[in-house]
C-alpha cells in the first residue's frame, strides 16, 4: 500500500458524508439577504392582488358593489364568485375530498372569509381598492362550540350539502357533521374496561393553534396568453401536487403549468395546500394578460390559513391495580371548521391518530373520531403534526399521567412498566401499525440517569412540604413524555394525496467530471436538503458533499414527488436517494471491473473507490468513473451515469424519544419557568447532527409556544380574539429556554439508510412534556387535569380553584 | 398592512408645529416615535390626512437638571432614557421601567412625549408620572402651559390635551437621594403591554415609609395613581398586614378589561401582586 | 397626495428618490431600491424581519415612513459584509453555529446583532437574549443564533471562540 495514499477515515472525513456536521449550503446566500423568496420576484407588468374580507362569521351576502373600487385610478378587475363562477372556480375541491368557496357565493361562513379579489398597478392601491368594495351582510347564528355543532337545531354551516346523508367519507349523522371514523377494536376495548381494577375518563382538549412560518403564503402567477401556459411561483410544500391539482381544477394541461417553489420562510404545513389566494392571482393572471401577485398579511395568514389541531378528545385509560395498561378509548370531536380542507391522505380522514396507543403495550384500544363544521377558518393538519400524530402523543401522554397519579405511582415508573419491550419489536399495535424497531428502555433509563429523576424528585417532594408549610409560593412540576410518532408517509396502500401515491424521488446525474445534481421530489422550507440530501450522495458514491448540488421546487425538472410535510423528506426521497445512487454505483462497478480487466464480483467498495479485493493498490474512484462513464463503458453499456428512483416505502418509520422537562410556577401570578429541558431523540440514522439539533431546537420551541400560550380563539359570535402578533404567542429569545439535547440510535430496519425522519418529533413530544409538567406541579394537590394552553391566567386559576391564593 | 393617504409636514420648530396643527385642523396628527401612530394607522384604526413629524425639532429632545426637578424633552427616546448617567443616578426608576416597554428597536425610536400624551392605557410611563407626580409642559395657540400628570388622562384615548397642543417636554421633582423605587410589570412576554403594573416610589424613615406613592399601569381605561393605598401605607413598617390593606385599596379602584392577557379579575388580583412586590423592591433600595 | 422628494444614503450609496409620504421604509427598500434582505413577516410591528440600521439605531423598516428617512444613513443586511465582499463575522458566525434554517428572519437578526455588538461587544447569554428581543424566529429556537452572537463577539474581539459546554 502506497503510505502516500490517505487512509479511509481521511477520505471519509473529506466527503463530508453521512455524521457529519456539514455546514450548510444555503446559508451562503441566506446570511448575505440574497435569498429568493416569493416577494421578492418582480416580473415586468406585474399587476398585485388583495381580498376584501368579511367582518363576519358567518352572513349572508345581500349586495357586492365593486364600483368604488373599480373606480379608483390604477385598479385593473375586481374578482367576485360571480366572476369566478363564469370559468366554473368560485368553488375549488379540497385534499379532504370536500369543496371549498374560493370568493364567497352567497354567504361567508368564517370571520375574514374571501369575498373579493381586487387587482390592482402596486400593493398600495390594491389595499386602497380592498376597502373599496362595498358590501351588503346580513348576518345569521354562527356555530362556534364543536361540541354543540350537532346539537338538534344547530344553525347550519354548510348549505350547499345540508341535504347530502353522506359526504367524501362516508355517512353524515347531522348537517354538520363531517365524517366518522374508527380504529381498533370496540369490543375487546370495553370488554377490558368492564373488569378493569382502575379506570380514568378525562376530556382532553388541544386548542386550536397555527403554525405562523414567518414568511406568509404568497404566490406570482403569470399566465403566458400566446403559449397557452401558467408559471406559478409560491409558498408551496408540494410544488408537484399543487400543479396536478391547478391543472385539474383550471384545465390547463399538466404540462402546461410551471410550478416553482423558491426559498420559503418557513412551512410548518401552512404551506401544504392551495388557498384562494393563488386561484384568484391565476385567474387573474389569465384575465389581464399579466402577472399577478398575491401576498397575504399576518393577520390574513392567522385567521384564514391552515390551522392545527383543535381536537376534543374524550379519553378512558383501564389499567391492573399494580399498574399494567389493558385498554384505551377515545371519543373525539374535531372542529374542521367550515369546509374540510385538511391535508391527510385520502383514507384518513384524522390522520394517523390510531398512533394513539403511543409507546405503550395496549392489548386493546379503539377510538372514534367525529368531524364538525363550524364557522372557523377551515384546516387542521399543520404544524408539525405528522398527521394528527401530535393530537394523539398529546393525549396519551396526558392520560397516562392521569392514571399514573390514580394508581400513586411515579409517571416514569408508571411508563417503563407499559413500554414496548425491546424483544418485541417489530411490533404490531392493536391499532394495525407495524412498529419498525425501538428500544425504548433504553432511552427512557439514559434520559432519568441525564437528569437525575431520583434527585429531581426528591427535590420536588422537599418544595411540596416548603410551600405546604408557607415557607415557599413556587411550585415544581417534572414533565415526562415518552412518545413514539409515525412518519414518513407512505406506502402506497395505504397512502394517497388526491389519488397519487405518497411515494417520493430522486434523481441524480453525474457529470463527467465526477460533479452533480440531484432533484428531487421533496421541498426543503428550512430543513437543509441542499446539504443533508448531498451527505447521502457522498455516503453512497464517494464523491464529496461539496460537489453535489441540490435541487427542489421546479415541477419542470424536478421528479414528481409530494413534497415535504408529515417529516417525510428523509424516510421517502432519503431512501430514493440512496436506492438511485445503488443504481448508479452498480453501474460504476461494472465500468470499474471493465477498465480493471476483473470480475464485476472480484471488486469491493471502500468509500470513495473500487480496489480489487486482495489487491488493493488496484482501485479506481467514483470520480475516476464518472469520467470513464462518458468516455470508455463497456461494449453494449449505455454512456452517463445518472438514475432516478420513485420511491415506495415499505413502511412508515417511527422515531421515538423521550423527554423530561422541569417547571417552577410562580402560583400567584401563574407565571411559569422552564428551568431545564432535557430531549433525547431517536431518529435512526443520523445524517447531519448540526441540523438534527436546530431542528429539535426549532420544534421544541413551537411546542413552548403551544403548550404555553398559543391559541387561537374565538368569541361567541365567532370573532377572532387572537389573529396577530400582539396576542399570538410568538415566544422571543428571552422567554424560550435553553434546550438540552441528546440522542440513541436504532436505526430502521426498512430503510435504505436505516434512518426515520426527526423533523415533527420535538413538537410531537415537546408539547406533553410541557404540559406534563405543569400538571404535576399542581397533581399533589389533587388536581388531574388542566386544559392547555399554560398561560398566565389560566394556571393561576388553576391554582386558585385549588385553594392556594386564600 | 399599508396606511390610507395622508400628506407629511416637518416643521422646524415647536412655533411652526403649533401653526399647522392649527392650521390643519382634526384631521391632522402627530407623528413624534411613530411606534404607536403608524401601527394604527398600517391596520387602518386610524387615518389621519395630515402627519406632522415633529423629528425635525431639535430643541425637544434632551435630559437636564433645573434645581430640583429633571426635565426630559417630549422626543428624548426611551434608549437615550436607559442610557442617561443623570437619570440612572436621580431617577432610576424611569430606566427601570424603560428596560420593559417593547423591545430594542421600539426603544431606539419610541419617545417619552408619545408613550405619556397618547392616553393608551397600555403604556407604561404615564403611570410611573403619576406616581413622580411628574408636570407636562405643553405649548399651544394660546401658549405654554403646564399639567400635571395626576390630573392629565380622562379616559382611554382621552387627555387634557386640548386641540393643536403639543407636549413639550415632561418635568419631574427629583425624589430625594436613597429613595427606594420600583417598576414591577407581570406581561406574557417580552414587548406585551401590561397585564397588570404598579410604580412606587418610597422614602423610608427610623424602618417607617416616610413619603409613598403608587401608580397603575393598564387596569383601568386610564393610569391610576393610588393615592388611597399609599396613605394606608404612610408610617407604617411596610408589614404584611398593612400591605394587604393598601393591597385591597388598589386593587378597588382598578376596572381592567378582559383581553386576552386574562379575564378583569385575574388582572386586578395582579394589579395587586405587582404592587405587592414593588413595595418589597422599593423597601430594599430604600436606604 | 403631492409625493417627497428624499436624499438618503443606503449601504454607502447616495439615494435621491421621490415617494408618497406612505410608503414605508421597507418598501422602498424592497421595491424602489431592490434590496430584498429585510423581510415582512407581520403586520404589527413585532417580528423584526425588517430590521435596519438607522443613523446608527437598530429599527423596523415596516414602521418608518421612508420620508422620516430623508437625510439618513441606512444600512441593510446588503451592507453588511465588507466591500470587497468578506463576510462579515456574524455572518460567519451564524453558519458556523446553525444560527439560521429558513433564512427569512436571519437578515433583520443579523442586522440588529450588528448594531447590538456596537452597543455591546461582549455581552452575556442573557444580554444577547434580550438584545434580540425583538426580532422572532420560528426555525432556530434561538439557542444557536445565540451561538452565533457569541462567535462574532469572539471574533471581532480576535479572541478564540469558547462554545459554553452543554
Amino acid at each position: 500500500m502506497n503510505d502516500q495514499t490517505p487512509t479511509s477515515i481521511e477520505r471519509a472525513e473529506k466527503l463530508q458524508g453521512m455524521g457529519c456536521k456539514r455546514k450548510r449550503v444555503e446559508d451562503v446566500r441566506f446570511v448575505q439577504g440574497r435569498g429568493n423568496y416569493v416577494d421578492d420576484l418582480k416580473l415586468p407588468g406585474m399587476l398585485y392582488g388583495d381580498f376584501t374580507r368579511s367582518p363576519h362569521a358567518h352572513a349572508r351576502i345581500k349586495n357586492i358593489d365593486t364600483s368604488k373600487a373599480t373606480a379608483l385610478p390604477g385598479v385593473i378587475a375586481v374578482l367576485t364568485a360571480e366572476t369566478l363562477k363564469t370559468v366554473n372556480l368560485a368553488w375549488m375541491p379540497t385534499l379532504a375530498g370536500d369543496v371549498q368557496m374560493v370568493l364567497a357565493d352567497g354567504k361567508v361562513l368564517f370571520q375574514n372569509q374571501e369575498v373579493a379579489f381586487v387587482i390592482a398597478e402596486d400593493r398600495y392601491v390594491a389595499a386602497d381598492a380592498a376597502e373599496l368594495v362595498e358590501v351588503e351582510y346580513e348576518p345569521l347564528p354562527v356555530v362556534i362550540d364543536p361540541m354543540k355543532a350537532m346539537s338538534p337545531g344547530a344553525p347550519v354551516v354548510r348549505e350547499d350539502i345540508k341535504d347530502k346523508p353522506t359526504g367524501a367519507h362516508g355517512k353524515r349523522k347531522h348537517y354538520n357533521h363531517i365524517f366518522s371514523w374508527q380504529a381498533g377494536d370496540k369490543a375487546a376495548s370495553d370488554a377490558a374496561f368492564e373488569k378493569a381494577d382502575v379506570t380514568i375518563k378525562e376530556l382532553i382538549v388541544y386548542p386550536r393553534c397555527h403554525p405562523c412560518p414567518l414568511e406568509t403564503c404568497q404566490c406570482v402567477a403569470s399566465f403566458d396568453k400566446t403559449k397557452g401556459e401558467l408559471t406559478l411561483w409560491g409558498t408551496f410544500q408540494a410544488p408537484h401536487v399543487i400543479r396536478t391539482v391547478g391543472s385539474l381544477i383550471s384545465k390547463i394541461p399538466e404540462h402546461k403549468i410551471h410550478v416553482i417553489a423558491p426559498d420559503i420562510g418557513g412551512g410548518f404545513g401552512n404551506k401544504v395546500g392551495a388557498y384562494s389566494g393563488y386561484i384568484c392571482a391565476i385567474v387573474a393572471s389569465i384575465v389581464t394578460g399579466r402577472p399577478v401577485k398575491w401576498v397575504e398579511d399576518r393577520i390574513e395568514n392567522l385567521s384564514t390559513t391552515a390551522f392545527a389541531r383543535d381536537f376534543h378528545m374524550m379519553t378512558e385509560i383501564a389499567a391492573t391495580k399494580d399498574g399494567k395498561v389493558t385498554g384505551l378509548r377515545c371519543y373525539t370531536i374535531a372542529d374542521h371548521g367550515a369546509f374540510d380542507a385538511c391535508a391527510n391522505a385520502t383514507k384518513w380522514p384524522a390522520g394517523l391518530f390510531s398512533i394513539i396507543t403511543g409507546s405503550y403495550d395496549f392489548p386493546a384500544a379503539h377510538v372514534l373520531v367525529d368531524g364538525v363544521y363550524t364557522n372557523k377558518a377551515p384546516g387542521g393538519v399543520a404544524y408539525r403534526c405528522s398527521f394528527r400524530v401530535t393530537e394523539a402523543a398529546y393525549c396519551i401522554e396526558r392520560a397516562m399521567d392521569i392514571m399514573a397519579q390514580k394508581l400513586k405511582m411515579d409517571p416514569a415508573e408508571f411508563r417503563m412498566k407499559n413500554l414496548i419491550r425491546r424483544e418485541q419489536f417489530p411490533y404490531k399495535s392493536v391499532m394495525g401499525w407495524e412498529y419498525d424497531s425501538g428500544d425504548y428502555h433504553t432511552a427512557m433509563q439514559k434520559a432519568m440517569e441525564s437528569v437525575n429523576y431520583k434527585k429531581l424528585r426528591e427535590e420536588q417532594k422537599a418544595k411540596q412540604e416548603a410551600f405546604k408549610r408557607g415557607e415557599t409560593r413556587e411550585l415544581m412540576g417534572i414533565g415526562v413524555a415518552f412518545f413514539t410518532e409515525i412518519v414518513g408517509a407512505g406506502p402506497s396502500r395505504a397512502c394517497d394525496i388526491l389519488g397519487i401515491a405518497m411515494f417520493d424521488s430522486a434523481e441524480i446525474r453525474i457529470h463527467p467530471t465526477g460533479t452533480g445534481i440531484c432533484r428531487l421530489g421533496t421541498k426543503s422550507q428550512g430543513q437543509g436538503h441542499e446539504t443533508t440530501y448531498a451527505q447521502i450522495i457522498a455516503t453512497e458514491l464517494g464523491l464529496p458533499a461539496d460537489n453535489i448540488v441540490v435541487e427542489e421546487g421546479n415541477t419542470d425538472t424536478a421528479p414528481y414527488g409530494l413534497g415535504t410535510y408529515g417529516s417525510r423528506s428523509t424516510p421517502v426521497s432519503g431512501a430514493a436517494t440512496a436506492m438511485a445512487c445503488r443504481k448508479i454505483k452498480a453501474k460504476a462497478q461494472m465500468i470499474a471491473a471493465y477498465q480493471l480487466e476483473v470480475h464485476d464480483d472480484d471488486l469491493e467498495w471502500d468509500v470513495d473507490r473500487f480496489r480489487v479485493k486482495g489487491n488493493p493498490e488496484r482501485f479506481k474512484t467514483m470520480t475516476e468513473l464518472a469520467w470513464a462513464a462518458y468516455n470508455n463503458v463497456p461494449p453494449g453499456m449505455e454512456p452517463g451515469l445518472e438514475a432516478v428512483n420513485y420511491y415506495d416505502p415499505p413502511n412508515f418509520t417511527f422515531p421515538f424519544g423521550a423527554y423530561i422537562c422541569v417547571v417552577d410556577v410562580d402560583v400567584d401570578t401563574g407565571s411559569t419557568k422552564i428551568r431545564r429541558f432535557y430531549a433525547l431523540d431517536d431518529c435512526g440514522t443520523r445524517i447531519n447532527p448540526m441540523i438534527i439539533e436546530g431542528q429539535i431546537h426549532g420544534g421544541l420551541t413551537e411546542a413552548f409556544g403551544i403548550a404555553m400560550g398559543q391559541e387561537i380563539r374565538y368569541d361567541e359570535a365567532g370573532n377572532v380574539m387572537t389573529a396577530s402578533l400582539m396576542d399570538y404567542f410568538l415566544p422571543t429569545a428571552v422567554e424560550t429556554p435553553k434546550w438540552e439535547v441528546d440522542f440513541t440510535t436504532t436505526p430502521s430496519p426498512h430503510h435504505p439508510i436505516g434512518a426515520k425522519g426527526v423533523g415533527e418529533s420535538p413538537n410531537v413530544g415537546g408539547v406533553p412534556c410541557f404540559s406534563n409538567a405543569v400538571n404535576d406541579a399542581f397533581a399533589f394537590l389533587g388536581s388531574t387535569h388542566i386544559q392547555m394552553p399554560h398561560d398566565q391566567w389560566r394556571t393561576w386559576a388553576a391554582a386558585d380553584k385549588l385553594g392556594l391564593h386564600a | 398592512m399599508i396606511p390610507g393617504s395622508f400628506a407629511y409636514h416637518r416643521p422646524q420648530s415647536v412655533q411652526e408645529a403649533v401653526g399647522l396643527l392649527a392650521t390643519l385642523g382634526e384631521d391632522a396628527r402627530l407623528l413624534a416615535g411613530g411606534h404607536s401612530l403608524i401601527p394604527m394607522m398600517k391596520l387602518r384604526l386610524a387615518a389621519p390626512e395630515h402627519l406632522v413629524d415633529l423629528g425635525g425639532i431639535g430643541d425637544i429632545r434632551g435630559i437636564r437638571q433645573d434645581g430640583g426637578d429633571i426635565v426630559i424633552g417630549a422626543m428624548t427616546t426611551q434608549h437615550e432614557l436607559i442610557a442617561s448617567d443623570l437619570l440612572a443616578a436621580k431617577l432610576p426608576i424611569l430606566r427601570e421601567t424603560s428596560l420593559v416597554i417593547a423591545d430594542p428597536q421600539v426603544r431606539y425610536v419610541g419617545t417619552l412625549g408619545g408613550n405619556i400624551a397618547n392616553g393608551d392605557p397600555g403604556n407604561d410611563m404615564p403611570a410611573v408620572m403619576m406616581c413622580l407626580g411628574a408636570t407636562y409642559q405643553v405649548v399651544g395657540k394660546a401658549g405654554e402651559r403646564r399639567i400635571p400628570a395626576r390630573q392629565f388622562y380622562q379616559g382611554a384615548y382621552a387627555t387634557a390635551l386640548g386641540a393643536g397642543e403639543i407636549v413639550t417636554a415632561v418635568r419631574i421633582p427629583a425624589p430625594p437621594a436613597g429613595h427606594g423605587y420600583a417598576y414591577e410589570k407581570l406581561k406574557r412576554k417580552i414587548g406585551d403591554y401590561a397585564t397588570a403594573a404598579a410604580a412606587v416610589v418610597l422614602t423610608m424613615s427610623g424602618g417607617k415609609v416616610a413619603t409613598c406613592s403608587i401608580g397603575l399601569t393598564n387596569v383601568a381605561d386610564t393610569p391610576l395613581w393610588a393615592e388611597n393605598a399609599a396613605k394606608i401605607l404612610a408610617g407604617s413598617a411596610l408589614d404584611a398586614a398593612t400591605v394587604k390593606k393598601a393591597v385591597a385599596a388598589a386593587e378597588a379602584i382598578t376596572s381592567p378589561a378582559s383581553d386576552n392577557r386574562g379575564p378583569a379579575h385575574y388582572r386586578t388580583k395582579m394589579a395587586g401582586v405587582m404592587l405587592t412586590r414593588a413595595l418589597a423592591r422599593a423597601k430594599a433600595r430604600a436606604a | 397626495m403631492p409625493k417627497f422628494q428624499v436624499s438618503l444614503k443606503v449601504n454607502g450609496k447616495a439615494i435621491e428618490a421621490l415617494v408618497e409620504p406612505r410608503m414605508l421604509l421597507i418598501h422602498f427598500l424592497r421595491e424602489q431600491l431592490n434590496l430584498t434582505g429585510p423581510h415582512i413577516g407581520c403586520d404589527t410591528s413585532h417580528c423584526g424581519a425588517c430590521t435596519v440600521d438607522l443613523n446608527g439605531k437598530s429599527v423596523k423598516s415596516c414602521t418608518v415612513f421612508a420620508v422620516q428617512a430623508n437625510g439618513a444613513e441606512v444600512m441593510t443586511i446588503e451592507g453588511v459584509a465588507a466591500a470587497d465582499g468578506t463576510l462579515h463575522a456574524l455572518q460567519e458566525g451564524f453558519r458556523e453555529m446553525h444560527g439560521l434554517q429558513c433564512g427569512f428572519c436571519t437578515p433583520g437578526m443579523i442586522t440588529r446583532a450588528y448594531r447590538l455588538l456596537q452597543e455591546n461587544p461582549n455581552p452575556t447569554e442573557e444580554e444577547i437574549r434580550f438584545g434580540i428581543a425583538g426580532n422572532l424566529c420560528r426555525c432556530t429556537g434561538y439557542q444557536n443564533i445565540v451561538k452565533a452572537i457569541q462567535y462574532a463577539a469572539a471574533k471581532l474581539a480576535g479572541v478564540p471562540f469558547q462554545e459554553a459546554a452543554e
